[in-house]
């Protein structure tokens, strides 16, 4: 009784004082401050201009910082490539920095596991593997892969295994390598292929995503608004209803793989009517009677329409609209152009290209000079490393039937399974992702199975995961770095890549290890690197131009102009060569057959691109995992689109489980039905499927490229596969 | 007789029980009272004093400043050093870059001047300022709309911070991580000066008295997106 009195007493006291009240306010304050709630950093903004090197476009880009913090990745204003605009992985960037995929600090293998080591001992462990191999006479097979060939930091690479005795540098191929073949082949010297895409009238894209991720995907997007604007026509050539082809003035449906048939067909009937420019061909050309005589015999429309698929009628409409436009384009290279593809495809194009007169001309194709700003005195090489480099290349680029190409990394599982030259025994692997990006992922890992691999990779990927040592490198907001050249712009550029926050973790820049491995080996591999650490070297070596690009990010070559210039034909002949070495014999389309037996395997698997997926060795960021569309991945299914024709005749219903199994592989997907896709194709999404410790990005689809198979170019020793044989069976 | 006098024997009886029992019932109702009283003066002990003690507890600022001393070296009051920037943000507590513009080196031959320049400025290191008008994440408040617009003076929310000597302890609720500035010193929330409160009622009382009603341009009214973001 009186212990109640005392309570009932109590409570009314309490009642009169602020404590219900106030515990009730501090309580709903409390709620809102649960700690796994983000809260926005407060204080001062700043901005600071760099170039996004997340794929091969190079945009410039404005960071908007909140103190030391990022938190938005703009588009630069004015910048020649993207003035302003920004794609949708670029903003996904600032993830990138602080996501948790990042390898935060050097990482040894060790009994299967990492652990922790220190820079040093990093630094020390480099060294003494180098010096091991060397010791051995085994210095040629110390590889390296690389995910870009062009500036300062593949060069360092590149400098690092010469000194040593190896020239087995490799860079992840791309459909600027097919071009810069094309051009040597065609026009002769060494140069990229630049794309005057604003001012031209009409283009023919061969495949080509021009909405999907190809050449600089934002300056792409702003090409096509700026077409849309001033009326210029863009027919789109593929055998799928892509982005691209969606957002088209007409689309092509064309039989996968024989673009290039059709763009010798096309340029039948211009010669047949006589719509092409006879100013560049009588005075600036050779071969063009042989070229033509193959053409108008060989690729009639009646003979191209079998091949292709497409109409006789449509490829007559479409040469004619080509011919007679005033600044016609033709643009090849498949989706985002990460696979090269077949030289004679882009030879045929470039041909079309020089038909129609627009070779440096406005509108046109230009030859944009590589850059030349890395001048560095040739280094001694002492016994070891002549002997090295005395072996010359593994995969033969340089050479024979490849000569040229400059890098075959593609050809590896096959070096291995011949034995027809040394596979690489250590393999050095910086901003590239061999075990997920390269076809035939399973040849690839099972190629690298006695190779130790050293990753200077900044996230924990499929080809991290299994090096033996990890020397994470600053992602790309925290370190320098020299970005030559964009995919396909019409002008020579160099940009700087510059930090905009500390490191956020124990990483370090690529090109500091190389030079402190480098000193740690001493002699004369010491000497080869006179630069204290790598800013130092990026200093010297940009000269003149350091401060300008401090300043503003990117400079350019402002009186860079080859329109009407027909002296820069560095062929024998000095002129267009329509046909290589004047070859009568040449054959101007072969189709790349996909890999596995009909007869098995009745429908064809083929890739495709999207904004919305990156294919490359950065995987997609959260956020742009966010985007794709549920046609492509549902939960953590992925779809595959089938014609409805094709899904009856296998009794596939919309939204089925199915197992799809090529020659490579087999995943389990879900049948999509999309009348867009022709009938007998499989589409799938390239840039799913990763095998990573991100929750983010794991377990979501399939990689494309467990399923696919690599197709050697005759031409060039680069993979031309478009597609590969597949079934769908029932799950 | 005996049957009579039994009677009255048990009559007798029967009245010393119940008076017993009334003297009883008295005692209890006392007791009932007692601790009804007991209770009632213990809670308001507790939540009048006992509470608002044990809800704070009492942190130093990790520098002693004397703002009264500082302003009468500076020029342009409390905005040399809590000023707007550029783009009209408001710039808050001072950073170290703005201290060390003066304080690069000791000055004088103050203790706290000179722990200030070896913890901090020769480290490098932010001072970790407990700031008293700390608002919740949620709450959105624009210093340039009131102070540029408006043009409030800084009294009217911070009160006399300028004159003070030293900086008052700061009391951190325990619950909520927040300065007692906000809920005011005095626990029932009363206020005297429109300093001692920073609560939205504070504001939405100023905002009414100012018949402000541009702070939602669509419906004329104090909406909740305008501070609750």
């Amino acid at each position: 009784m009186s212990f109640l009195s005392f309570a009932v007493g109590g409570a009314a006291g309490t009642a009169l004082t602020p404590m219900p009240l106030k515990l009730m306010d501090d309580s709903s304050i409390w709620t809102q401050m649960w700690p796994w709630i983000p809260v926005p950093q407060d204080g001062e903004v700043s901005y600071e201009n760099s170039v996004c090197t997340l794929c091969p476009g190079h945009c410039g880009i404005t960071v908007k910082k909140v103190e030391n913090r990022v938190v938005k990745i703009e588009g630069m204003k004015g910048h020649p490539v993207n003035d302003g605009g920004i794609c949708l992985l670029g903003l996904a960037g600032v993830q990138l920095l602080y996501g948790s995929r990042r390898v935060k600090t050097p990482l040894k293998k060790v009994n299967g596991k990492f652990v922790k080591i220190s820079w040093d001992e990093a630094v020390t462990e480099v060294a003494s593997t180098i010096e091991t191999m060397r010791e051995k006479g085994d210095a040629h097979k110390i590889g390296c892969l690389s995910g870009t060939n062009r500036g300062t930091v593949p060069e360092l690479l590149k400098r690092l295994l010469w000194v040593c005795g190896s020239l087995n540098f490799f860079h992840m191929p791309s459909v600027q390598d097919s071009y810069e073949i094309t051009l040597r082949m065609m026009q002769g010297g060494s140069a990229m292929a630049g794309f005057d895409l604003e001012n031209s009238d009409h283009v023919i894209s061969f495949g080509s995503g021009i909405l999907d991720g190809w050449g600089s995907p934002v300056r792409m997007f702003r090409a096509h608004s700026l077409w849309r604007e001033k009326g210029a026509r863009f027919i789109q050539v593929e055998s799928r209803l892509s982005n691209t082809a969606a957002k088209a003035d007409k689309w092509v449906p064309v039989n996968p793989g024989t673009e290039g048939a059709l763009a010798l067909g096309i340029a039948a009937v211009i010669i047949d009517e006589s719509l092409y420019k006879t100013d560049f061909v009588d005075n600036y050309s050779s071969g063009f009677d042989s070229w033509k005589r193959q053409v108008t015999n060989n690729y009639t429309p009646e003979i191209v329409s079998k091949i292709t698929g497409v109409d006789k009628s449509l490829i007559l409409l479409t040469a004619r609209d080509f011919g007679r436009a005033k600044n016609p384009l033709a643009l090849c290279g498949r989706g985002e152009g990460s696979i090269p593809g077949s030289i004679k495809d882009f030879k045929a194009v470039h041909a079309l290209n020089a038909l129609v007169g627009n070779i440096n001309q406005q509108g046109g194709v230009w030859a944009i000079p590589e850059p030349d700003y890395i001048n560095w005195p040739e280094p001694t090489l002492d016994e070891a490393a002549s002997a090295g480099v005395s072996k010359g290349r593994i995969d033969g680029a340089g050479k024979g039937k490849y000569r040229l190409a400059q890098s075959l990394f593609n050809r590896l599982p096959e070096i291995v399974n011949s034995k027809a030259s040394s596979p690489p025994d250590v393999l050095f692997v910086s901003g590239a992702n061999p075990l997920y990006t390269i076809p035939d992922t399973v040849a690839m890992n099972e190629a690298l199975n006695n190779v130790k691999i050293i990753s200077f990779s900044s996230y924990m990927d499929e080809t991290a995961d299994k090096a033996d040592l990890i020397l994470p490198n600053h992602v790309f907001l925290e370190r320098y770095e020299d970005v030559p050249a964009s995919a396909g712009l019409n002008q020579p550029i160099t940009g700087l890549s510059k930090p905009v926050v500390s490191p956020q973790f124990n990483t370090r820049h690529v090109g500091d290890v190389i030079i402190q491995v480098a000193k740690k080996l001493g002699g004369h591999i010491g000497d080869a690197f006179p630069w204290s650490d790598y800013k130092t070297c990026l200093e010297e070596t940009l000269g003149d131009k350091w401060e300008a690009l401090n300043q503003t990010g990117f400079v350019t070559e402002a009186d860079f102009n080859p329109t009407n210039d027909m002296s820069g034909f560095k062929t024998d002949s000095g002129r267009f060569e329509f046909l290589e070495n004047g070859s009568v014999a040449e054959v101007l389309f072969s189709s790349v057959k996909p890999e596995g037996d009909e007869a098995s395997y009745p429908l064809t698997l083929v890739p495709f691109d999207s904004m919305r997926l990156t294919g490359g060795y950065i995987g997609n960021p959260p956020y742009l995992m966010k985007t794709v569309e549920d046609t492509v991945l549902k939960g953590n299914d992925v779809l595959v689109e089938v014609n409805p024709k094709t899904a009856s005749k296998y009794k596939l219903a919309d939204g089925e489980k199915a197992f799809l199994m090529t020659p490579k592989g087999k995943a389990c997907v879900k049948i999509y039905h999309y009348e867009g896709i022709k009938p007998g194709l499989i589409g799938l999404a390239r840039g799913l499927g990763h095998n990573v410790n991100d929750r983010f990005l794991a377990g979501k689809g399939v990689n494309v490229n467990q399923l696919m198979g690599s197709k050697e170019d005759t031409g060039s020793g680069l993979d031309a596969a478009w597609g590969i044989r597949a079934k769908l069976v029932k799950a | 007789m005996s049957t009579l006098d039994d009677q009255a024997k048990e009559s007798t009886d029967e009245a010393a029980v119940e008076s017993t029992e009334a003297i009883q019932d008295n005692g209890t109702g006392g007791y009932i009272i007692l601790f009804f009283i007991l209770g009632f003066i213990a809670s308001l002990l507790v939540g009048w004093i006992a509470f608002p003690m044990a809800l704070y507890s009492k942190k130093e600022q990790p520098v002693a400043f004397n703002h009264a001393l500082h302003m009468d070296e500076v020029e342009n009051g409390c905005e040399s050093c809590h000023f707007f920037r550029d783009d009209g943000s408001y710039s808050g507590v001072p950073k170290l870059e703005q201290c060390i513009e003066c304080h690069e080196e000791v000055q004088g031959d103050n203790e706290n001047e000179a722990h200030f320049v070896s913890e901090y400025v020769e480290k490098e290191r932010e001072v970790p300022w407990l700031i008293y008008s700390k608002q919740p994440d949620c709450v959105f408040f624009s210093h340039a709309a009131h102070v540029l617009k408006a043009k409030m003076d800084c009294v009217t929310c911070h009160g006399p911070v300028g004159e003070m000597e030293s900086l008052p302890v700061y009391e951190e609720n325990r619950i909520t991580g927040y300065s007692r500035e906000v809920w005011g010193k005095n626990i029932a929330g009363l206020k005297k000066n429109s300093w001692d409160r920073m609560k939205m009622d504070d504001c939405a009382d100023c905002h009414k008295e100012s018949n402000n009603k541009v702070t939602s341009v669509q419906t004329e009214k104090d909406a909740c997106f305008v501070c609750h973001k």
